[in-house]
């Protein structure tokens, strides 16, 4: 692959400096019929590779895509972006045509003369109501969807779970029983109370701080989300989820995982995907790669941000439920 | 009127000059400068980006001990990333772009004979040297240059235990950047107050060219919203050596609680993005406006509709002063906030559209001459409605919560701001090359640079949307800690190798430029045929612009391939006034109607 590179990289060279040598004794300036024909048909020539570009990678890329949202919530977001998707897409293939072609279709002839055509309120009045009625139903299908993500209903009784960051890596903590999370601030931070509880706080007895999200399948989960030092970004793009953590204050994203890690990994998406990755992993020598939801760190947080990250598992309640009891309480843990 | 100008010397003609022609060719010059350190610095984190635990000795040669054995550090990685960021938008596309052709254009399109106060231009200028100046020194401080991205939010830019681009290297930054505000404030005062009150007889508002239409309304958002950007950053300083809590609260970093209280940063980035977002506008209006110029000339055409052309600047650049929450949709923010963003965000597609759609059909039944300028501009109405499009992916607050921060953004804003900007920049460089050194560009070299630098530009930037759908994260020094990003890393390698193609084919262009200024064919005083004052005026540069009185305008700029369309007309079908263009200069004939 280096060695392409090197070659790729002697060649424009080679290329750009013959041509400087070569047209610099050329003395043309302004374009002539000749170059009006010639750059037109380039134009085109651009038009069929931007077009194979953008089919190739529609195509070819696909299979790196994320797969199929893992929460209900994020079905929303999925439905909102095929459709956004679709349609700038065929705007997209519509204007390119039209900007490369008319560039092609009217350079310039002597013989040519320019229509003078300076204005058109039917075209205008066209082409200023389409794309607001357009944006307009896009609009209120993405406040909709937004407004059912963002608002968490009371009655909805989600499982709070505190995710935590610092400088860099993640942490969480379980509300407990009482699915309350006692009071944290830096203040308290001392020992192994490395995410500042307060420990006087009733509610904080029953927490129970780990370095692995486990989330039921089906239950909503409400995190709450704290930052000790700079801003991060709990990013989990598996579930179209993420929000800053902000020193100072809690902010808070809740959504309902639909699929169990195992199901996802069954998924035909997902055994595409590993697939590819496997062969490329395998022929650097590496150990193959086995799917996993994340929570990676979004937000540009210093020098190891790239390397922030924090394995979450989705299982049966059953399953949550057994893990959970393992864990042990903050009491148990800070005397 | 120009023989009682005093004699001047060196120092006054070509440093301390206070003539607008001499100072956007120091604009130019400075940004150019600028902005080969913000390609290359590109350049060497794509290296990072593609061969991540490769040594480079390119590496090894600049990053002194930022690196080691040829491999940067991952601070560095911050580093350049951030530097890049913030001269390019800044350095580049702000000051190198609207400051060089705002000041060649405004006093000659308009019928000045030079910016309403020259000192003021002057020290303009010297204020973005200064600051110019500063941002370069910053890279040579022992801890390294700033380094929490171009938008340096708290606190990890007020910690220098966060991260070591924390200490002196941000002092500087800020500094420069409160310099460059300055700078910028003056310069627009300038603009506006140019463009209303010193335009010649007969040069209404409605008959301005529509690149004076966006430098004025530029020159506007410009003064609105920097102001904001030098308190966010006054405040910044202030936390960082005088211990206020403006943007800090409850932090415990290296061991230790800090003693800020009660501020937030959510509130810094409120700030921020109140100027960040008109930036985007004040970056790309200029570059619409030169291209409206230049592809209507090179079209042989009037723009087509100018005056909703005209109601669509001044709706992006009102809009563009409401949307600046879309930055922040998963900060924080209430949720409220982010649909009232949503709306505003999305609806300046509208005006955009109209935009694109003009350009469009100023291109249809045209008699499209292809220099380079025109190529250039062709280029940007095709990037902008490329990363345009996305923008109704990353406005709409359901959607951007899945693609915000990741390389779906870089994708986005590097087309629809940054490759647009900088081709409305190029168009304009070839097109008034010719005002500005007397000689002309090369249009061989000229159509070479364009094509290699739009392949490559779509070589990057396209296939970067998809690793952003992917999951990828921007600002990651490398992706190899996560095995689920290990299939993007042919992409990786094809967009470097664009990218350094395309960065070399600016050598290209720094060629020709400098080849021409000593060596160019001599231009004629009005090469591309065009109705504007400026090329009125004559080849050789005086002080005060025309040697005599200055012209009266008659009509607005674009009667280009004017006919008479009156069938009863004996000269029916022929152009008006005997050529496909009609001076601003000329009366009208009779029996012309006004255009």
């Amino acid at each position: 692959m280096l060695a392409l590179f090197y070659i790729f990289i002697a060649v424009a060279l080679g290329v750009s400096f013959w041509q400087i040598t070569r047209v610099m004794n050329l003395r043309g300036v302004i374009a002539n019929d000749k170059d009006n024909n010639t750059q037109g048909k380039i134009a085109l020539g651009f038009l069929v590779f931007l077009y194979a570009m953008m089919i190739y990678c529609l195509i070819a890329l696909n299979v790196l895509m994320l797969p199929e949202s893992a929460s209900i919530e994020g079905e929303h977001d999925d439905n909102l972006f095929s459709i956004t998707f679709w349609l700038i897409g065929v705007v997209q293939f519509a204007m390119q045509f039209l900007i490369f072609y008319f560039s092609y279709k009217y350079r310039g002839n002597k013989n040519n003369k320019a229509l003078f055509y300076a204005d058109s309120h039917k075209l205008e009045l066209l082409w200023t109501s389409i794309p607001a009625v357009t944006i307009v139903i896009l609009i209120g299908y993405g406040l909709w969807a937004w407004n059912n993500i963002m608002y968490v209903g009371d009655d909805e009784n989600p499982i709070v779970i505190e995710v935590y960051s610092q400088q860099f890596r993640w942490d969480a903590r379980y509300a407990g029983s009482d699915n309350e999370l006692g009071l944290g601030n830096v203040n308290y931070i001392k020992g192994i109370n490395t995410m500042g509880v307060d420990m006087s706080d009733i509610n904080s007895q029953d927490d129970k701080q780990v370095t692995e999200l486990h989330l039921p399948k089906g239950k909503k989960i409400l995190f709450k989300f704290r930052s000790q030092d700079v801003l991060h970004s709990a990013y989990m793009p598996h579930f179209r989820a993420q929000m800053n953590c902000v020193p100072g204050m809690v902010t808070q994203f809740a959504f309902t995982p639909k699929f169990t890690t195992e199901e996802m990994r069954n998924q035909s998406e997902v055994i595409e995907k590993t697939k590819g990755i496997n062969k490329i992993r395998q022929a650097k020598g590496e150990d193959p790669y086995v799917f996993d939801y994340l929570l990676l760190c979004n937000k540009i947080c210093g020098a190891s941000h790239y390397n922030m990250q924090m394995k979450i598992v989705v299982e049966d309640e059953a399953d949550y439920k057994k893990w959970l009891a393992e864990q042990k309480t903050l009491a148990q843990v800070i005397k | 009127m120009s023989d009682h100008h005093h004699k001047e010397t060196f120092v006054t003609k070509y440093i301390f000059s206070t003539d607008h022609k001499m100072i956007s060719k120091q604009f130019l010059i400075t940004g150019m400068f600028m902005g080969i350190i913000g390609v290359f610095m590109s350049m060497l984190f794509r290296l990072q980006l593609a061969w991540p635990e490769t040594s480079f000795s390119i590496v090894e040669a600049f990053l002194g001990h930022h690196q080691t054995d040829g491999i940067m550090d991952p601070d560095m990685y911050l580093a350049l990333v951030t530097i890049h960021g913030t001269i390019m938008v800044f350095f580049v596309l702000t000051a190198g772009l609207s400051g060089t052709f705002s000041n060649l254009l405004i006093p000659l399109q308009i019928g000045a004979r030079d910016m309403a106060s020259g000192f003021m231009n002057m020290i303009s200028y010297w204020l973005f040297f200064l600051s110019s100046i500063i941002m370069v020194i910053s890279l040579f401080v022992e801890a390294g240059p700033a380094s929490a991205g171009w938008t340096i939010y708290p606190p990890l830019s007020a910690l220098p235990q966060a991260i070591p681009g924390s200490g002196a290297g941000m002092t500087l930054w800020l500094v420069s950047m409160a310099i460059f505000v300055a700078s910028s404030l003056i310069g627009s005062l300038n603009y506006i107050v140019t463009v209303l009150n010193l335009r010649t007889k007969g040069m209404k508002m409605t008959r301005l060219p529509l690149t004076m239409w966006a430098f004025f309304i530029t020159a506007i958002i410009g003064v609105i919203s920097f102001p904001v950007l030098l308190s966010a950053a006054l405040l910044l300083i202030f936390d960082r050596s005088f211990g206020t809590s403006f943007y800090l609260s409850d932090i415990f970093i290296s061991g230790e609680v800090l003693h800020y209280q009660g501020g937030s940063p959510v509130l810094f980035e409120h700030l921020f993005w109140f100027l960040g977002h008109p930036e985007v506008y004040i970056i790309l209006l200029p570059a619409l406006g030169l291209t409206s110029e230049v592809i209507s000339t090179n079209a042989r055409k009037p723009i087509f509709g100018y005056r909703a052309m005209i109601g669509s600047i001044i709706a992006i650049a009102f809009l563009s002063t409401i949307v600046w929450g879309h930055h922040m949709f998963v900060t924080g923010m209430n949720p409220f906030l982010g649909s009232v963003f949503t709306f505003t965000t999305v609806l300046i597609a509208i005006p955009s559209a109209v935009k694109a759609f003009n350009y469009i059909t100023t291109l249809w039944k045209g008699n499209l001459q292809m220099n380079p300028a025109m190529l250039f501009s062709i280029g940007l109405v095709s990037t902008f409605v490329t990363g345009g499009l996305t923008g109704l992916v990353l406005g709409d607050s359901a959607l951007d919560i899945n693609v915000h921060d990741t390389y779906f953004v870089v994708a986005h804003f590097h087309l629809v701001m940054g490759v647009s900007a900088l081709f409305g920049m190029f168009a304009g460089v070839y097109h008034w090359f010719p005002k500005m050194y007397g000689t002309m560009m090369n249009k061989v070299m000229g159509y070479w640079h364009f094509w290699i630098t739009i392949i490559a530009a779509y070589g990057v930037f396209f296939p970067m949307h998809f690793i952003g759908l992917a999951g990828l994260p921007r600002r990651y020094y490398t992706n190899t800690n996560f095995p689920m990003f290990d299939d993007l890393a042919d992409i990786n390698v094809f967009m470097t190798v664009m990218a350094i193609i395309g960065g070399l084919a600016q050598l290209i262009f720094l060629a020709n430029f400098f080849i021409s200024i000593y060596r160019g064919e001599k231009s004629s005083q009005n090469p591309w045929r065009s109705n504007t004052l400026e090329w009125t005026t004559p080849v050789e540069h005086i002080h005060g612009n025309w040697p005599g009185a200055i012209p009266e305008v008659h009509r607005w700029a674009y009667d280009y391939s004017k006919v008479w369309d009156d069938e009863n007309h004996p000269q029916f079908g022929e152009y008006v006034h005997g050529q496909d263009f009609v001076l601003q200069t000329t009366p009208l004939k009779d029996g012309e109607e006004p255009s």
